[in-house]
C-alpha cells in the first residue's frame, strides 16, 4: 500500500501528480493499486464523456436538450473522483458535475430531463446515492455536512463528497459547510474542480489565497492540491481522502487544478470575452484523455479499435438516451402541485381543481 | 417548575411545554435530532431546550458552530438521511442568513426530487415584540415566509396549542416554521395534558365567540384582541369574535368564512407592519370567499410600515387593546 497522499501534500508545498502530461509515471511510489480492468474502465469513461459533452453541446444548439455546462478538459477530476468512491457514497454535485451523477448510477435519459427541467429528470432511482444538481453556489457544501454526520451518526462506513468550482470558494456557505464538518468531524470530501474561472472571473481576482486548498487550514481539516488534468492522481486523492473520512480521521478538502474548455453553460457565455486562445492551447496540451491514452497505449492496454468502440457505444446510448427522454410524458401543473407537500392542503387543492377546469390536465 | 394540577394534566408556561414536545418526540423516534446554537449543554438561550442533551445524549442533541446557514444546510443533509432535524434558529431575525436553506432547498426538495426527497425539519425560532430586545430578534417576518411555496408556518399563542403544534410540526414529512412568540413564553400558564396529543397543522380555532365582528389574528396579537373585546363587551356591548390562526400558511380561510356569516364584520390583527403579509392575505381570501357576507370593509390593525423599532417605542408602536377598538368601531360606524 502506498503513503496517504494527504499526509504528505497537506503541507500546501506541492501538487500531487502521478502522470506527466506526456503519460510517463513521475511518481511511482504512489501509483494507485487498481486492476488493468479499472484502468481501463477509468479511460472508457473519460472518452465516453467526451463524446457526451460534445453531443450535449450541439443537442443544446438544436433546442433539444437545455441546461448543459459543458465538462472537456475536466474528466479526469470528474471520473477520477467518482470512481474512487464506492455506490454507498454520497454525491452532492452542482449543475456542471452530472457526470459523476450520472456514472453514480443515474440513468442517462434521466439527466436529459434534468437539463430539459423535467421533474422525472431529480427522481433519483433507489440505490443511487446522490441528490439533484445544485444551482445555488455553496449549498451542497453545507448539506454535504449534514450528509456526513447522517453517517457517522448511523454508524456507516460511507462517505459524502461534495463538488464545487473555484469561484464557489468564495461563498460563505463554503466556510461554514468545511467548518461544520471540521467541527463534527465527519466523513466528508469537499472537491474542489478549480478551472480557473468563475464564468469570467478568473481565479487570481477571486481571492488573493495561494491555493484554495489551504482553505482548509482555517477550518482545521486536511486540504491538497492534485493535478486535476492527471486520472490517476485524482483517483489516488480522492481514494486516500475517503479512506481517512471512513477511518474517522475526518473531512478532506481536494483542490483539483483543471480547465474548462468550453464556455461556461450553453446560455450565451462567449470564453472568448476572458480568456485568449494561447491559454487554451497550453492548457489542451495537458489534455487527460491525450496523457492517459498515451500511458495505457505503452502498457499495451488501449488502441485506436477500442477507442472507436466507446464512441461508438456513446454516440448509441446518447441517442438511446434522448429517445426516452422524448418518451417520458410530459409534466403537467396538476402533478407540480402535487409534489409541494406529502399532502397536498385544501388551498393548493382547490387552485389545482381550478385550474384544471380551464386548462384541462 | 411545573406544577401538577390534575391527574392528567399540569400547569406549564409556554416554554415549558414546548420543552415537554420535544422531549416527547425524542423519546418516541430515535430519529428526532435536535441542533441549533447553545441548544445543547446550555439548554439555549431561552431554555427551551433545557435537559434534553443530558437526557438524550449529545448524538441526539447537540450545539451547532455559530451559523444559520450551516445548520439550515445541515438540517438538510440530516433529512435526506432519514432523519427528522429540529433546528432552533436563535432567534428569527437572524433567518436570513438561513433563508437559502428554506426556501430554495428545504421548500422545493420534495418538487426537485419528484417527491423522491423531502425535507421533514421543524425550524423553530423565537420572535416577536415587547421585550426589549436588541435589533433584528423581534421582527415578525413571517410574512416573508407566506411567499415561500412548500413550507408551512406555525404561530401558536398559549401553552397547550404549543406543544401539541410542535409535535405536529415534528412529525410532518414537510418543512415547518414553528414561531415562538418571545413575550409568551413565561407570560401565564396553563393547562397541559401529560403525555403526547398533536394539534392539527392548518386548523384555526375560535378562542372567543361573539356575533358582532371577527377579530382573526395570531401569536401574541391573540391576547391584546382578547383584552379588547372584552373592553368592548363590556363598555360598548360589542361582542366581538376571536379567531387565533395558529396557522398561518396555509390559513384556514374556511373557520374564516365561517365567522364571517355570522358577524358579517371582519378586522384583522398583526404584529407585522402593515403591508404585505398575514393580513393582507387573510384580507384578499376573504374577498374571494366571503364578499357577499361583508357589511363594511375589512381592516386591518398592525403597525406603520416602518422596521421594527428600537426597544424604547415598541410598546406604541404593536397594535394595542384601544388602537384594535378604534379600528373596530370605525368598522362598525361604516
Amino acid at each position: 500500500m502506498s503513503q496517504s497522499t494527504v499526509q504528505v501534500y497537506s503541507d500546501h508545498s506541492k501538487v500531487l501528480s502521478i502522470l506527466d502530461k506526456d503519460g510517463k509515471i513521475i511518481n511511482h511510489d504512489l501509483f494507485p493499486q487498481l486492476s488493468n480492468e479499472r484502468l481501463i474502465g477509468l479511460m472508457k469513461k473519460m472518452v465516453f464523456t467526451r463524446i457526451w459533452d460534445e453531443r450535449a453541446i450541439k443537442l443544446n444548439r438544436q433546442g433539444r436538450l437545455g441546461l448543459w455546462a459543458p465538462v472537456s478538459g475536466q474528466e479526469a477530476s470528474m471520473i477520477g473522483s467518482e470512481d474512487a468512491l464506492s455506490i454507498e457514497d454520497f454525491i452532492l454535485g452542482s449543475y456542471r458535475d452530472i457526470p459523476q451523477i450520472v456514472w453514480h448510477g443515474l440513468p442517462l435519459y434521466q439527466s436529459f430531463l434534468y437539463s430539459r427541467g423535467h421533474q422525472h429528470g431529480g427522481q433519483i432511482p433507489e440505490g443511487v446515492n446522490v441528490l439533484m444538481p445544485q444551482i445555488i453556489i455553496g449549498a451542497q457544501i453545507i448539506q454535504a455536512a449534514g450528509v456526513a454526520l447522517g453517517f457517522k451518526l448511523r454508524n456507516k462506513k460511507n462517505v459524502a463528497i461534495a463538488y464545487i468550482g473555484d469561484g464557489g470558494t468564495s461563498q460563505g456557505d463554503f466556510y461554514e459547510g468545511i467548518n461544520f464538518a471540521g467541527a463534527y468531524k465527519v466523513p466528508a470530501i469537499f472537491f474542489v474542480q478549480n478551472n480557473q474561472y468563475a464564468i469570467s472571473v478568473p481565479i487570481n481576482k477571486q481571492t488573493a489565497a495561494e491555493t484554495l486548498a489551504q482553505k482548509a487550514v482555517a477550518a482545521g481539516i486536511k486540504g491538497i492540491q492534485v493535478d486535476g488534468m492527471d486520472v490517476l492522481a485524482v483517483h489516488k486523492a480522492v481514494s486516500d481522502a475517503a479512506e481517512r473520512a471512513r477511518n474517522g480521521e475526518g473531512p478532506t478538502l481536494i483542490e483539483a487544478i483543471t480547465y474548462r474548455y468550453g464556455a461556461h453553460t450553453m446560455a450565451g457565455d462567449d470564453p472568448k470575452r476572458y480568456r485568449n486562445k494561447e491559454e487554451e492551447d497550453e492548457w489542451k496540451q495537458k489534455d487527460p484523455l491525450i496523457r492517459f491514452r498515451k500511458y495505457l497505449n505503452e502498457n499495451g492496454l488501449w488502441n485506436d479499435i477500442e477507442e472507436e468502440l466507446v464512441i461508438e457505444e456513446a454516440k448509441k446510448a446518447i441517442a438511446e438516451g434522448i429517445k426516452m427522454a422524448d418518451e417520458t410524458p410530459k409534466m403537467t401543473i396538476p402533478t407540480l402541485i402535487d409534489s409541494m407537500f406529502e399532502q397536498t392542503p385544501l388551498h393548493l387543492e382547490k387552485q389545482k381543481a381550478e385550474f384544471i377546469a380551464m386548462e384541462g390536465n | 417548575m411545573t406544577q401538577i394540577t390534575t391527574a392528567n394534566t399540569v400547569q406549564m408556561t409556554m416554554i415549558q411545554a414546548i420543552n415537554d414536545a420535544m422531549k416527547m418526540e425524542l423519546e418516541r423516534d430515535e430519529n428526532v435530532l435536535i441542533f441549533g446554537e447553545d441548544v445543547g449543554h446550555n439548554g439555549g438561550v431561552f431554555r427551551a431546550t433545557e435537559g434534553l442533551q443530558e437526557t438524550f445524549g449529545e448524538h441526539r442533541v447537540f450545539d451547532t458552530p455559530l451559523a444559520e446557514s450551516g445548520l439550515g444546510g445541515l438540517a438538510i443533509g440530516l433529512g435526506l438521511q432519514g432523519f427528522r432535524p429540529v433546528a432552533e434558529i436563535q432567534f428569527f431575525g437572524f433567518m436570513f442568513e438561513t433563508i437559502d436553506s428554506i426556501a430554495n432547498q428545504a421548500a422545493r426538495m420534495r418538487f426537485r426530487s419528484g417527491g423522491k426527497f423531502h425535507s421533514p425539519i421543524t425550524f423553530r425560532s423565537p420572535y416577536g415584540g415587547g421585550v426589549k430586545t436588541p435589533e433584528n430578534h423581534a421582527d415578525s417576518l413571517e410574512g416573508l415566509m407566506l411567499q415561500t411555496p412548500g413550507v408551512k408556518v406555525v404561530i401558536p399563542s398559549n401553552p397547550y396549542d404549543a406543544k401539541g403544534l410542535l409535535i405536529s410540526s415534528i412529525r410532518d414529512n414537510d418543512p415547518v416554521i414553528f414561531l415562538e412568540h418571545m413575550k409568551l413564553y413565561r407570560s401565564f400558564r396553563a393547562e397541559v395534558p401529560i403525555g403526547e396529543y398533536t394539534v392539527p397543522i392548518g386548523v384555526a380555532k375560535v378562542v372567543r365567540e361573539g356575533d358582532d365582528v371577527t377579530i382573526i389574528t395570531y401569536g401574541a396579537m391573540v391576547h391584546t384582541s382578547l383584552d379588547a373585546a372584552e373592553k368592548m363587551e363590556k363598555e360598548q356591548g360589542i361582542k366581538a369574535e376571536v379567531i387565533d390562526l395558529r396557522t398561518i400558511s396555509p390559513i384556514d380561510i374556511e373557520t374564516i368564512v365561517k365567522s364571517i356569516q355570522k358577524t358579517n364584520r371582519a378586522i384583522v390583527v398583526q404584529e407585522a407592519q402593515k403591508t404585505a403579509g398575514v393580513a393582507a392575505e387573510v384580507m384578499a381570501q376573504i374577498n374571494e370567499e366571503a364578499m357577499l357576507y361583508l357589511e363594511a370593509p375589512v381592516l386591518r390593525v398592525a403597525p406603520p410600515d416602518t422596521v421594527y423599532p428600537f426597544a424604547v417605542i415598541e410598546d406604541v408602536w404593536m397594535p394595542t387593546p384601544s388602537r384594535i377598538i378604534e379600528y373596530v368601531n370605525k368598522m362598525m360606524n361604516f
